[in-house]
């Protein structure tokens, strides 16, 4: 469905040349459900942009949905959906109205596009604000107006450009609902790009970490977590003798794996720590070392980026939106740093 | 071609929807010229000593043309926003067409200017304005041809200015009070210097402001009415050229 191959794009401020994007390669098969993750600026709205004929790549190549993005521009827009970070719809127009020109657009006749705004207005929970104009809406039902109107004609390969912000929890949830519903019901491709770690995880197959304007990693949310970083298991002792005993053990458990040690607690990161976790205690009970202690702390995304970059994406992106993000647990790096 | 077309009434309409929904908005950027006529037209008849309904239809075919300047060299300002906003950012990702986003836009300006002009006519009869029927049909559209490639050439502006609300402004008044004064709309220009006149001569203002004096005076066959045409469709031509090549430009 996506094809790039060093696609890169450069802008230049005030003489001097940001290169926003560094070369990225990607192949997106068509149904899959990609997350774009990582700090802002490091270049996922602007590979985005290229993807959806907004910007003309620097350099490399790009194919959506079977077309060249820099050949064809007008063929690309055909065949996608783009719900962007502003207000899609005008600010001076009326709700329903928008809804039908953009039904129009993709060149459905009056009825059909009236049914289908009702339709979307409907699943969105916007019907009562179809004869209000767009300016008088709240924040959050500005954004799911936007989405809305994304998704009036059903696209097969559909992007969004941080969807879910200045939504609350329950409409997020309600913007998953609908993602995968056109997914299931559309056999549709979907390329989001988001800060919310938790969003990524929970609906993307596959996640793109983007830094400084590469690739620094794409696998699925549980391989990078699990195989990449490890869950972190760590083991609280009795005291020094024992927690040196702790250490041994962990260190036979999972060969190459840094074993950290604090007075008396041992952790490291395991693949897979939860299931290590039970036979690592039965094997200390058998050597009569008993622990106080034990917890496994399952890998978050946020250390995923950790292990990549040695940064938080927390610390480094999120700023206003961080809030409703589950917290993190304090990983191996930031307890050596 | 068609796909143009079908693309460009379809921005057309969109355009039109917010006139539709809430048209006293017109009659709220009808304020400016009803102003003018109200309190600068007696003070005009007072200086050439004309009876009011003698000034009126000398003023009110200048009122007509300025109330089409005012709104269309203005009208950029709406993309401005949608710009700003992200609702032009998502059309271009839609089929249309980047010339459909343009025409559609600048072809709406002959509606403000049609109901505008005849709202100032019928403000003005009640006042001695007598009206020339057939000078009021070839005069309307006129000004709206001109309003089409004025219109254009202020979303040209709001395009080149990317979103910068202050350099839309500085450049839109900076042209338009001096093109307004050198046309000869507020105040006859034959007693001022001979470089005013001169300007007023290569203004395309001028000319549609005296072929709208003719055609309401009922003198069709003028030859300033002849200019006038000329310059209306010289600015449409030009202002369309201009506004295409802008929205091509920012195309991917």
């Amino acid at each position: 469905m996506i094809h790039t191959r060093g696609l890169t794009r450069h802008f230049r401020v005030k003489d001097q040349v940001v290169e926003a994007v560094r070369g990225i390669d990607l192949d997106v098969a068509e149904g899959e459900l990609v997350a774009f993750l990582g700090p802002n600026g490091a270049g996922k709205s602007t590979t985005l942009r290229m993807l959806t004929t907004l910007l003309t790549p620097t350099a490399g190549t790009a194919e959506v949905a079977g077309v060249d993005v820099v050949a064809s521009p007008a063929r690309v827009r055909e065949r996608i959906g783009f719900i962007g970070q502003g207000n899609g719809a005008g600010h001076s127009h009326r709700v329903g109205d928008e809804l039908v020109t953009q039904g129009r657009t993709y060149g459905l006749d009056r009825a059909a596009a009236r049914t289908r705004a009702g339709e979307v207005l409907e699943a969105f929970g916007l019907s009562d604000m179809v004869d209000r104009k767009v300016s008088t809406l709240s924040g959050g039902q500005q954004r799911r107006l936007d989405i809305a109107m994304g998704m009036v004609h059903h696209p097969t390969l559909l992007f969004l450009d941080e969807p879910s912000t200045g939504l609350d929890p329950q409409n997020r949830a309600n913007l998953k609902e609908h993602i995968l519903a056109l997914r299931r019901d559309h056999h549709a491709t979907v390329v989001l790009t988001t800060h919310y770690l938790d969003e990524a995880d929970a609906l993307a197959d596959r996640v793109i970490v983007i830094d400084h304007g590469r690739v620094i990693a794409d696998d699925t949310p549980v391989r990078l977590k699990s195989d990449l970083v490890g869950d972190l298991v760590s083991v609280t002792a009795f005291d020094d003798v024992d927690a040196a005993r702790v250490a041994a053990a962990l260190e036979a458990l999972a060969p190459g794996r840094p074993v950290q040690r604090q007075g008396v607690e041992v952790s490291a990161r395991i693949p897979g720590g939860a299931s290590v976790l039970p036979e690592l205690l039965r094997h200390l009970d058998q050597q009569g070392t008993p622990a106080a202690s034990a917890e496994v702390a399952r890998a978050t995304l946020d250390d995923v980026f950790l292990h990549l970059t040695g940064r938080s994406l927390r610390e480094s992106a999120m700023g206003d939106a961080s809030v409703d993000t589950t917290p993190s647990t304090p990983t191996l790096q930031e307890q050596a740093s | 071609m068609t796909a143009i077309a079908t693309h460009t009434s379809i921005v057309f309409n969109r355009e039109l929807k917010p006139l539709i929904r809430e048209p006293f908005a017109l009659l709220f950027t009808t304020v400016q010229p009803l102003v003018f006529l109200g309190l600068f037209g007696p003070l005009l008849s007072q200086v050439t000593g004309l009876p009011t309904g003698s000034s009126l239809q000398w003023f009110v075919p200048g009122i007509i043309v300025m109330s089409a300047l005012f709104g269309a060299s203005t009208t950029g300002s709406n993309l401005q926003l949608e710009m700003q906003t992200g609702s032009h950012e998502r059309m271009l990702v839609t089929p249309l067409c980047r010339e459909a986003l343009l025409l559609g836009r600048a072809f709406k300006e002959i509606v403000p200017v049609l109901a505008q002009g005849l709202l100032i006519v019928a403000v003005s009869i009640p006042f001695g304005f007598e009206l020339e029927v057939p000078g009021l049909l070839i005069g309307l559209p006129m000004v709206a041809t001109f309003a089409v490639g004025l219109g254009a050439l202020s979303y040209a502006l709001a395009l080149a200015s990317e979103g910068n609300e202050m350099m839309f402004w500085m450049v839109q008044q900076t042209l338009i009070f001096p093109l307004m004064l050198l046309s000869g709309m507020l105040l006859p220009l034959e007693g001022g210097p001979g470089w005013m006149q001169g300007l007023s001569k290569v203004n395309p203002l001028t000319h549609l402001v005296d072929a709208e004096r003719a055609l309401f005076a009922g003198e069709l066959t003028d030859r300033a009415v002849a200019y006038g045409a000329l310059s209306a469709v010289a600015v449409a031509a030009v202002g369309l050229w201009v506004g295409l090549r802008m929205i091509r430009r920012g195309s991917a």
